[in-house]
């Protein structure tokens, strides 16, 4: 298969994943947008690598996924905390700082 | 060649399917559980582009880790509440555009792009990438340890009992 079509395919399920944080109201469901956007770039990098003969994208990958579940952790301990505080993860109800 | 247009093909069905039901299914469980599969998915489309290894760490933190966090996450704040999170959307129209709109400026970008002959494979890739990141890379990897301790200890802070 030629580059443009894992490409292509990588910014399919990247749209998908940007629908899903746009749409969703749920924290958790955000969050799990956001990790299919980044697994389309995951794809991206591993792609470029093997085309482009370039370790530097497979180090980027696996740099991208040790961040992403330091980020996941993060995250959920976030929202199980505002869950303790609010009792709610919708994201519409989680407007304490709005001015 | 041809297996490889078939894999992909599938592995592409496979992924996209899942992604549209992460993003549409209403009961969150389920769309974790769909999460696994767009990942693992993805693990595929990584055997297909030769990087047997990127594969093994897709399956063990991303299908396993990732997913088991998560899994866990909604397990508490669904035993907090005492009922199962259903999951409602909003501004669907207004996504779908954007998201369409997104997906259409980078094709068009990409059908600009000239093809790129895949190379062949050469050498051992695990070798290098082992050299790579206690060579160029050792500071970044480093690094990367700290953020996850400094994560994983911020993530404890955070969820710890009241007392």
């Amino acid at each position: 298969m030629p580059l443009s079509a894992y490409l292509t395919l990588a910014a399919l399920v990247f749209a998908i994943g940007l629908f899903g944080v746009l749409t969703r109201r749920n924290a958790v469901g955000i969050l799990l947008g956001i990790e299919l956007m980044l697994n389309a770039v995951n794809i991206n990098l591993v792609a470029f690598a093997r085309f482009r003969p370039d370790l530097g994208g497979l180090i980027f990958t696996l740099f991208t996924i040790a961040i992403t579940v330091a980020e996941v952790a993060v995250g959920l301990a976030i929202v199980i905390v505002i869950f303790r505080v609010r009792r709610t993860i919708e994201a519409d109800h989680l407007d304490l700082l709005r001015g | 060649m041809t297996s490889e247009i078939l894999g992909f093909w599938v592995a592409a069905v496979v992924l996209v399917a899942a992604s549209l039901a992460v993003v549409l299914t209403p009961n969150l469980f389920h769309a974790v559980l769909w999460l696994a599969a767009a990942l693992v998915a993805t693990g595929g489309v990584f055997l297909l582009l030769d990087s047997p290894f990127l594969f093994a760490v897709q399956l063990l933190l991303y299908a396993g880790g990732v997913v088991t966090i998560v899994v866990f996450a909604i397990m508490l704040t669904e035993r907090l509440v005492g009922e199962s999170i259903r999951q409602t959307s909003r501004f669907v129209f207004n996504g779908a555009v954007l998201a369409v709109a997104v997906f259409v400026g980078i094709a068009s970008f990409l059908l600009q792009a000239p093809a790129v002959a895949r190379p062949l494979t050469t050498g051992d890739q695990l070798r290098d990438l082992g050299r790579a990141l206690v060579g160029a890379f050792a500071a970044p990897l480093q690094l990367l340890g700290v953020l996850l301790v400094i994560a994983l200890l911020g993530a404890l802070y955070f969820a710890r009992a009241e007392d």
